[in-house]
């Protein structure tokens, strides 16, 4: 399969006053297209910050990240945003809707700044919709769906684009474990239909739906593993 | 993005605030309304003098009897009869800046048409008077030389005599009579309005000067006339036919070092160019008060938006992870910015042209609002929305994704 994303030697370091604090320290892989991983490891050992990097919100110190071939280092902001727009969906631990929006107009925020039609928009934002179950809440607003309903207006948001990877940063960090069950299952059945899906979580049931885990501790890959369920 | 939809945006957003959108609007709304109310009551202050200067006739010195003191008070007795048609005569024939010049005398009394009367005021003048005046008659005939030298009894009546006491008839070649003396109306002159002074112009009679002088008025010697109404050639040779006149009339009268002047000149145009100009002034300074409500107005304005941006922090996080560019969120919060002040400047047009139209209704006060106001002020209020919404909005496209998604 082919390479979605690949890491050499990615290294953040971040700069407050006259300190310095090196969250990535030489971070390197490769994830092919498909794969749904797991990114595991203790509180403050650089997932988030490897996330950020990922998914072109932040950008590393040093090291190169190739993003479906394209080497992401050296280009400009607006280039950034549109392929964080196109390439690119993000699923939030705190959900990150809009409030007092419909669910609808929620996960039909990528396509606006992409410059779809409304119509467009509309049919694909309902499409998406009903991947993930929702179909029959889209005027909903985020205050009147529960908290595993409001995660898949995200997960459909982060879909609505047909984006290559799915960017997950502890996805079920603020769910019960059966609704995290429920979210853990649509990312397996869209992990089936060939996203690749990258989430980071501390919970290892959850990290178990995965195909690959990566372990990071104080900034460094300290084990990357497939695991059983994959096969 | 496309506008439409940056649009949408910002109505939703200005929308979730109603109340708030609309204080942080009551600042412009105030404003604009302000500098249209005060531009309508200026301009249409301005615009009454500027007719009435036109009713007048342009160009015009007034030679009046008794003089003047340097502050500008006038000595002697106003009913000092020290000109004569002579003077005016010689005025207009001697003087090389002075177009004509008409001897009128004023007299007020009854006019009587069949059993219909009106009190008036009775205007004896030289046929020059109507040419000073710019005043032509709209039906019947003008006062000829032939009736000023035989001292005819032909009379002009005004609109407002020819209401009175005619009605929708025809006056022309009826007989009134005036002070009880019988004369034949041989002309309607062209309605002028108010003058200046706020008499209703229209409201006069007018006859031959000599018919007048010897039928109308008493006097001590013949020949007396109350006042010359000249005209100069000219805007520029107002000047110069003043001193012409003032040079000839102290021939005339023999004024010397031991002899105060008996007559005043006048330029009637220079005082109400005056007065216009400072009602013009009046117009603009009450202009510029109400535009530093709009300054701030605008401050609200950035105020709300500042607040808006932090609040809305996360938003601006959400919107820049999923695809939105700097210029989209700069132009998101300019757009809210510039909607607010223009629905402000649109209501306050509104609110603004209400308030002139009651003045007008109300104190009677004429008010004027002219499209350049309001064009004026609605652009005023969009461009407060871009001055004032840039910072907040440039704050917002500046901030780091990142940041903003953390932001509690
Ligand atoms: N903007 C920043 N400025 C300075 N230090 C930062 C910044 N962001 C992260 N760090 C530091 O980098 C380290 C890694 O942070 P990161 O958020 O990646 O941890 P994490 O693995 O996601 O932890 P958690 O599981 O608690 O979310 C932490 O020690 C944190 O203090
Ligand atoms: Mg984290």
């Amino acid at each position: 399969m082919s390479c979605v994303i690949s890491l050499t030697d990615i290294r953040r370091v971040f700069i407050m006053g006259d300190q310095q604090f090196e969250a990535l320290k030489g971070v390197s892989f490769d994830i092919s297209a498909g794969e749904f991983v797991a990114i595991m490891g203790a509180s403050g050992s650089g997932k988030s910050t490897c996330m950020n990097v990922l998914g072109c919100l932040d950008r590393p110190t040093s090291g190169r990240y190739l993003l479906d071939g394209l080497d992401v280092g050296g280009i400009g902001a607006n280039e950034l945003a549109d392929i964080r727009n196109k390439k690119l969906g993000f699923v939030f631990q705190g959900f990150n809707l809009l409030a007092r929006t419909p669910a609808v107009e929620n996960v039909e925020l990528p396509l606006i700044y992409a410059g779809l039609g409304s119509r467009e928009r509309r049919k694909q934002a309902l499409i998406a919709m009903e991947q993930v179950g929702l179909a029959g809440k889209e005027n909903n607003h985020p205050s009147q769906l529960s908290g595993g309903q409001q995660q898949r207006v995200a997960i459909a948001r982060a879909l609505v684009n047909n984006p290559a990877v799915i960017l997950a940063d502890e996805p079920t960090g603020n769910l019960d474990s059966s609704t995290s069950e429920e979210i853990m299952n649509l990312f397996t059945t869209l992990n089936r239909q060939g996203i690749t899906i990258i989430m980071v979580t501390h919970e290892h049931d959850v990290a178990a739906y995965a195909g690959r885990q990566i372990t990071f501790r104080d900034g460094r890959i300290i084990s990357d593993s497939l695991t059983t369920a994959t096969v | 993005m496309d506008f439409i939809q940056t649009l949408k945006i910002a109505l939703r957003a200005l929308r979730t605030n109603k109340m708030r959108s609309f204080l942080t609007m009551l600042g412009i709304i105030i404003g604009i309304a302000a500098v249209i109310a005060m531009m309508a009551v200026g301009s249409g202050a301005s615009y009454v003098i500027s007719q009435q200067i036109a009713s007048i006739g342009s160009n015009i010195i007034l030679v009046i009897p008794g003089s003047t003191t340097s502050g500008g008070l006038r000595t002697g007795s106003g009913g000092a009869q020290t000109l004569s048609s002579d003077d005016a005569r010689s005025i207009g024939t001697d003087c090389p800046s002075v177009a004509y010049a008409a001897g009128t005398v004023r007299a007020s009394g009854q006019i009587i048409s069949g059993n219909m009367n009106w009190s008036s005021v009775i205007m004896g003048g030289t046929p020059e008077l109507f040419e000073i005046r710019e005043w032509p008659v709209v039906s019947g005939r003008a006062i000829t030389q032939q009736d000023e030298d035989g001292a005819i009894k032909v009379c002009l009546l005004g609109q407002t005599v020819a209401e009175n006491l005619f009605g929708s008839a025809d006056p022309v070649g009826s007989i009134v009579r005036i002070k009880k003396i019988p004369f034949t109306v041989i002309g309607i002159l062209e309605r002028k309005g108010q003058s200046p002074q706020g008499q209703d112009q229209d409201d006069a009679v007018f006859v031959p000067l000599r018919t007048a002088q010897r039928n109308l008025v008493r006097s001590q010697r013949t020949g007396i006339v109350s006042a010359i109404i000249v005209k100069a050639k000219s805007e520029e040779l107002i000047d110069k036919a003043e001193s012409e006149i003032q040079m000839l009339l102290n021939q005339r009268h023999r004024i010397n070092a031991t002899k105060e002047p008996d007559f005043t000149t006048r330029n009637l145009s220079e005082i109400l160019a005056v007065a216009e100009q400072s009602a013009k002034a009046m117009s603009l300074l009450l202009g510029a008060v109400a535009s530093i409500s709009l300054i701030v107005g605008g401050i609200g304005i950035m105020n709300i938006m500042l607040v808006s941006v932090t609040e809305r922090t996360r938003e601006i996080g959400i919107r820049m992870a999923i695809g939105a560019k700097k210029n989209d969120i700069l132009l998101q919060f300019m757009t809210e910015a510039v909607l607010l002040t223009m629905l402000g400047g649109l209501i306050g047009i509104a609110l603004g042209a209400g308030g002139a139209t009651g003045v007008s209704r109300f104190l009677g006060w004429p008010t004027m609002i002219s499209i350049q106001s309001i064009t004026i002020a609605f652009l005023f209020s969009a461009a407060v929305g871009i001055f004032f919404g840039f910072y907040p909005a440039k704050k917002a496209a500046g901030l780091n994704p990142i940041d903003a998604l953390r932001y509690e």
